[in-house]
């Protein structure tokens, strides 16, 4: 549920202009409701942006979500999985 | 990956049969300018808000739509976890409320010059909305309204 919140809420920024970059936990869900940019992460539920007091691995997450929006070639509603940098 | 597998019984059927609201058309704003430039806001839906302001209800039926400004140069280790969802575990955003609403790592993006700016305020709503039609007709419009109104040029949506 709250996949779908912040997708829905995604699509009215951008339908006022403002871009945007959604982190998804749920592939399926991200599939159906089909937000602009999506990123799914491959955390559980309560970490969508990895883990707790690591603020290198969060921006990891962060970084790949803003490429996304930078991505001029990515043709909507984009769905990219994310993969942790080979290199920490 | 998120899994429904994380959930109880009662939930995971609720979610087999739960129709979710297509996103049709697909609205699209491509980035008019680069990142280090633009200014970004946050939108979480962890339910999260700052000392004195009303927590998250969690006896609306069909969930709690609204939403709460969160100001931009609020410490993350004041933000308070009202999210009344059993079905994750909290542990994590009480004890880092970056790991949803990455408050903090967005100031850090400034000073790095990888973004303009931080919005004066990010937004926070609480997900487990399984009636999302007032969140689509009024708050989420009004939501957008704010943030058009601040300029921001960017969002980081982050659920949880």
């Amino acid at each position: 549920m709250c996949n779908q919140a912040v997708c829905l809420v995604a699509a009215e920024l951008e339908r006022q202009g403002i871009a945007t970059v959604t982190v998804q936990l749920l592939r399926v869900v991200a599939e159906r409701v089909g937000p602009p940019r999506a990123l799914c992460v491959p955390f559980p539920h309560g970490y969508p942006l990895g883990a707790p007091d690591d603020p290198v691995r969060q921006h990891h997450v962060i970084e790949a979500a803003l490429r996304l929006l930078e991505d001029g070639a990515l043709v909507p509603p984009v769905l990219v999985d994310f993969r942790e940098p080979m290199n920490g | 990956m998120g899994s429904l597998d994380e959930f109880s019984l009662p939930v995971r059927l609720f979610l087999r049969a739960y129709r979710w609201r297509r996103i049709d058309p697909v609205p699209w704003t491509p980035l008019a300018k680069p990142l280090a430039e633009c200014r970004l806001a946050l939108v979480s839906s962890a339910g999260l808000v700052v000392p004195g302001q009303a927590p998250f209800e969690d006896t609306i039926r069909g969930g709690d739509v609204s939403f709460r400004d969160i100001p931009a140069d609020a410490e993350a280790g004041t933000l308070i976890d009202t999210h009344r969802s059993a079905s994750y575990d909290h542990a994590g955003v009480r004890r880092d409320p970056n790991l949803a609403f990455p408050i903090a790592r967005v100031r850090e993006l400034v000073q790095r010059g990888r973004i303009g700016a931080v919005n004066h305020r990010h937004l926070s709503f609480m997900g487990s909305i399984t009636a999302p039609g007032r969140l689509i007709r009024d708050t989420a419009p009004e939501a957008a309204r704010r943030l058009v109104a601040d300029e921001v040029d960017v969002a980081l949506l982050v659920p949880v």
